[in-house]
């Protein structure tokens, strides 16, 4: 039995057979990963195409420059602005509590923590970020804004605050794996000179380590405002969906991710206005995470080959 | 550095001042050591907060009848019933797509791909997916599965959008496991007389069975809890039916014919108890939140004990 199954394998007919049925796989491989590519294409298509017809009712000197968003309502206005403000405000707030949180974290693990404390916190950590953000709403709305309220009585019961500081929450262990993963590509003798002069841990950390992977940390942080920025149900649920031209984050406004939910939650008709406007807002949306993306990605390509 | 002259010692070398800056800054490192442990454990305090808030606010609503009730107007009657059994079904779309698409792509991509532009675009293209706001991906299942391709509202097009928004989740883990299996082993089966589909799916694929499961779990626990997307397909918040059976009692015995029926699911449910004025529904927002985190965390935990365990078994 043996013997003919390698008589079969080796005869001429075999390796035709073989050698074809490789040529086979490889393209039905290969149609797997331009999955990919069609999906981005797709997702650009689809957002041009209705954000195209779109931009046939309002001129796009309106939605730059308007400075109230109500498509629905009867006086329609389609100017972005309110739906940005709410967004970036809500970004700001999710940064200030990142930012530093995410890079001390980063800093512990990194220079300070044992082998094997990194290596259990490390997946705990993640699953702050694995948490459904539907639940992150929920704990905005029902735990943070009370908590909050205390501490500012005047705060409405919809604001960007909470909203912010609990996406500043679930973007933490992604902050913190991406800087300390830069932090770890700078190399060990850079440490080992700092010790040499007589630098504590938390010196060589802030003098050494830090400025060697500053490229790193940018790109975390860059990354970091584009899930922020991202981000969808916190905002829907915790900083309300008004519209709402401020950067004061102790007021409710919707987001452009917040919008997209609220007209979705709706009955609009296939190709109406209303319909439309959500790719539009939908399309500034990507264009912003595609901003910080593409230096975000070119940051961190640049501290993987620095060392 | 100026030399020092004999004698007059500026006051920066004197020993009692060395010895303070020296303390200072010893206790400065404690300082930070302590800080460091602080934000890690508020952190994780805040995942077990976030925990026990879900469940003791949702307390009074776990039970039997919270699976086996459709929802209500009355929140003490309603429960998850159109939902969990939506979102399996859900999952099982993703992953009956995600996973063979996102394993062969990375299969593609770190075995066949030649090292020219072409293959760069694609790995381009891998990467910004993943930055993808999710969202997005809901306005593309709207443009083109609901009303392009006619799906309408239904399980398929919900399946099939969350299985685009994991599959950068799936090929990047593959890739990484695929790409821990030593040359060597690859080159004796070269040697051996294999084709590459052979080298690949004898040993290159067996060896890393670990990182492709642990990625396809870290990918479905990143779909279950998703809403933001099938919120902008149209998932209706408020089902009281189940989509059709997968089996009949008739040839062939199983039908298809859930695909196409509408749905709902545990994070649309949820979601729609929490917007809801009437704090009674806080409660069952809590239940069924209590209930996604669990399945969750489970699934991540189930993904690290397997990573774990094939780390500790492979030595090369």
């Amino acid at each position: 039995m043996a013997a003919t199954k390698s008589e079969e394998l080796i005869s001429r007919s075999g390796l035709r057979y073989r050698k074809v049925r490789d040529r086979i796989i490889e393209t039905l491989l290969l149609a797997s990963a331009l999955v990919a590519v069609f999906t981005t294409l797709a997702i650009v298509a689809i957002l041009l195409i209705e954000s195209a017809a779109f931009f046939e009712h309002v001129s796009l000197k309106e939605f730059l420059t308007d400075t109230m968003w109500t498509p629905l309502f009867a006086d329609a206005h389609y100017g972005i602005l309110p739906l940005v403000a709410g967004t970036l405000t809500t970004t700001m707030v999710a940064l200030c509590v990142a930012v530093p949180v995410g890079t001390a974290i980063a800093i512990y693990l990194s220079e300070f923590a044992s082998h094997r404390l990194r290596e259990t916190v490390k997946p705990i950590l993640e699953l702050l970020g694995a948490v459904p953000t539907v639940v992150y709403g929920y704990f905005a709305l029902m735990a943070v804004t009370p908590l909050l309220q205390k501490i500012f009585p005047e705060l409405p019961g919809f604001n960007m605050l909470s909203a912010g500081l609990v996406i500043g929450l679930m973007i933490v262990p992604y902050v913190a794996s991406v800087s300390e993963d830069a932090m770890r590509a700078v190399p060990r003798y850079m440490r080992e000179g700092s010790y040499a002069m007589g630098a504590t841990r938390l010196q060589t950390a802030l003098r050494v380590v830090v400025p060697g992977a500053f490229s790193g940390l940018a790109a975390a942080f860059i990354l970091g405002i584009s899930r922020a920025v991202g981000e969808t149900m916190v905002v829907a649920i915790a900083a309300g969906m008004q519209p709402n031209f401020t950067f004061d984050p102790t007021e409710q406004a919707a987001t452009i991710t917040a919008y997209i939910v609220q007209v979705s939650l709706g009955d609009l008709p296939h190709g109406s206005i209303g319909y439309q406007s959500i790719f539009a807002a939908g399309l500034v949306l990507m264009l912003i995470t595609l901003f910080f993306n593409v230096i975000g990605f070119s940051l961190t390509r640049r501290f993987r080959e620095a060392y | 550095m100026s030399s020092i002259p004999h004698g007059n010692v500026p006051a920066y070398l004197n020993p009692d001042s060395i010895r303070r800056g020296l303390s200072r800054r010893k206790t400065l490192d404690q300082v930070f050591v302590l800080v460091g442990l602080i934000l890690m454990l508020a952190c994780l305090g805040i995942l077990a907060v976030l925990f026990l808030d879900l469940v003791i606010d949702g307390s009074q609503r776990f039970g039997w009848d919270f699976f086996t009730n459709f929802p209500s107007r009355r929140a003490e009657r309603a429960g998850i019933l159109g939902a969990w059994v939506g979102t399996s079904l859900i999952m099982l779309v993703t992953a009956f797509c995600a996973v063979p698409v996102g394993v062969a792509a990375a299969i593609y991509l770190e075995e066949y791909a030649p090292k020219n532009w072409f293959t760069a675009i694609i790995e381009i293209n891998v990467t910004n997916l993943a930055g993808v706001p999710s969202i997005v991906y809901g306005l593309l299942a709207l443009g083109l599965f609901v009303y392009q391709f006619g799906l309408g509202q239904s399980i398929a097009a919900a399946g099939l959008t969350l299985a685009l928004l994991i599959l950068p989740i799936v090929i990047v883990a593959t890739r990484e496991s695929i790409r821990a299996v030593p040359k060597s082993i690859r080159e004796a089966a070269y040697g051996l007389g294999a084709t590459r589909w052979e080298v690949t799916k004898d040993h290159v694929l067996p060896y890393s069975t670990g990182g492709i499961l642990t990625g396809m779990i870290l990918g479905l626990s990143r779909a279950i809890g998703e809403t933001a997307p099938i919120i902008t397909i149209g998932a209706l918040s408020f089902i009281a039916f189940l989509p059709s059976s997968p089996f009949t009692s008739e040839f062939p015995f199983i039908s298809f014919q859930w695909l196409n029926d509408p749905f709902t699911a545990m994070p649309i449910q949820m979601f729609n108890w929490v917007s809801r004025p009437d704090q009674a529904f806080q409660a069952n927002a809590a239940a069924a939140g209590a209930i996604l985190l669990a399945m969750t965390l489970l699934m991540n935990a189930v993904a690290i004990w397997i990573r774990y365990r094939f780390r500790k078994k492979i030595n090369w």
